[in-house]
């Protein structure tokens, strides 16, 4: 693989996980319990999307085929989106949601972090503006967490459920694949297992304080960098390349 | 052949589309004016998602448009990211006028833009924008925005 394909490879797994999970956002639009938390999930959702935006122009001028932010987002198969699993999990209810931003942001924190410090400019520069977004989101998605595991009987109840529902899709997290392993060997870029570590240490604290069980150690789901996805993706994909796929290039 | 001073000093007229008593100077998101092959602008986005970038760049290919530079080119520069520390002294003294609380530093309190008190109170962390929070002033009560350190 020449380093121009690895950046491309690497930006457009990235551009998978912001995309997937931004457009799971927009799904809740309308829907929040509050005002107020109606704003921060689009502002989320804004992010995220912002952010796939930078990743798959950045995997377009890597690859250097011409192809654009919209065909990477609009004209794949479902196959050919190598997002984690825990991002396309549908919203459920509010405690699903609130513990998959936890877990998820947890994670991409550390690996935006790291990246900051990598050897390709380009990911480097993205992770740089992305990193604050995404600190600012888990600020508040655990904060969330902490009033629904420390508030009601009902709330405490239904928040481990989510936790331990969701927990089984946090392995894939740090399985390196071949593209992992160069990104951290020729880029000197994000290294999961020292990821692992922090994370664990991360999220114990966040459900410690939300007086949640952590959940013990179990099989765990893997497949999405593999574009094996969950039987939720296709149905998103589906709505959200709907338009594109029954009026091709059509632009307003 | 134009001068970047003079360009600077046509941008400096361009207002932001979302909070249009700061120009994009004010914001600081200006980064680099290069004469030397037609006009290229350095402009860093403030948000990854703010749906104002493009609006932006429009605005400042009109802007030096209307006096006569054809030959314009954006650069989108992500590195260094935008820092709320690079809106402009006289930026704050806008925002301040214009009922938006200007981000201050982390052990800063946030004063009320209306009556200055220091006793004010976290209403959202979100707000209308990405870029702002939603506040209240204890004392006066007046509801205001405070523009989000970043």
């Amino acid at each position: 693989m020449s380093s121009k394909a690895v950046s491309a490879a690497y930006a457009t797994r990235l551009g998978d996980n912001a995309l997937v999970l931004g457009q799971r956002l927009i799904e809740l639009v309308a829907a929040s319990p509050e005002l107020e938390e109606e704003l921060a999930n689009a502002n989320f959702s804004l992010d995220y999307i912002g952010q796939a935006r930078m990743f798959y122009t950045y995997a377009g001028e890597c690859e250097g085929a011409g192809r654009t932010e919209d065909d990477f987002a609009f004209l794949r198969p479902e196959h050919e989106y190598h997002n984690l699993l825990l991002v396309e999990q549908p919203n459920g209810h509010f405690g699903d949601s609130t513990v998959r931003a936890v877990l998820f942001e947890s994670w991409y924190v550390l690996l935006l972090e790291a990246l900051t410090r990598c050897a390709d400019e380009g990911l480097a520069a993205i992770a740089e503006r992305a990193v604050k977004e995404v600190r600012y989101h888990l600020r508040h998605s655990s904060q969330w967490l902490i009033r629904l595991g420390d508030g009601t009987e009902e709330s405490h109840v239904r928040a481990q459920a989510s936790l331990d529902n969701l927990w089984r899709f946090t392995g894939e997290m740090f399985v390196a694949d071949e593209l992992d392993g160069v990104m951290l060997n020729e880029f000197e870029g994000p290294d999961l297992a020292a990821i692992e570590t922090q994370w664990r240490k991360n999220v114990a604290a966040i459900v410690a304080e939300a007086r949640l069980e952590l959940p013990g150690d179990q099989w765990m789901a893997s497949g999405g960098k593999q574009g094996k996805h969950t039987e939720h993706f296709g149905f998103l994909l589906a709505e959200m390349q709907y338009l594109q796929r029954a009026y091709p290039g059509a632009e307003w | 052949m134009y001068e970047s001073d003079q360009i600077l000093e046509w941008l400096s007229q361009v207002p932001d589309p979302e909070i249009p008593v700061l120009t994009i100077t004010d914001l600081g998101i200006v980064r680099d004016v290069d004469c030397s092959n037609g006009v290229t602008v350095s402009l860093t986005p403030t948000y990854s998602g703010c749906p104002a970038t493009e609006a932006i760049e429009a605005s400042v290919v009109a802007a030096l448009e209307d006096r006569g530079v054809s030959d314009v080119r954006i650069k989108r520069v992500l590195s260094p990211a935008w820092t709320t520390d690079w809106i402009t002294e006289d930026g704050r003294k806008k925002l301040r006028v214009y009922g938006i609380a200007p981000p201050e530093r982390r052990d800063r309190p946030v004063a009320c833009p209306r009556c200055d008190s220091s006793n004010t109170e976290v209403v959202s962390e979100f707000g209308s924008t990405a870029c702002k929070a939603s506040y209240r002033c204890v004392d006066c009560l007046e509801p205001f925005e405070y523009f989000k350190c970043l």
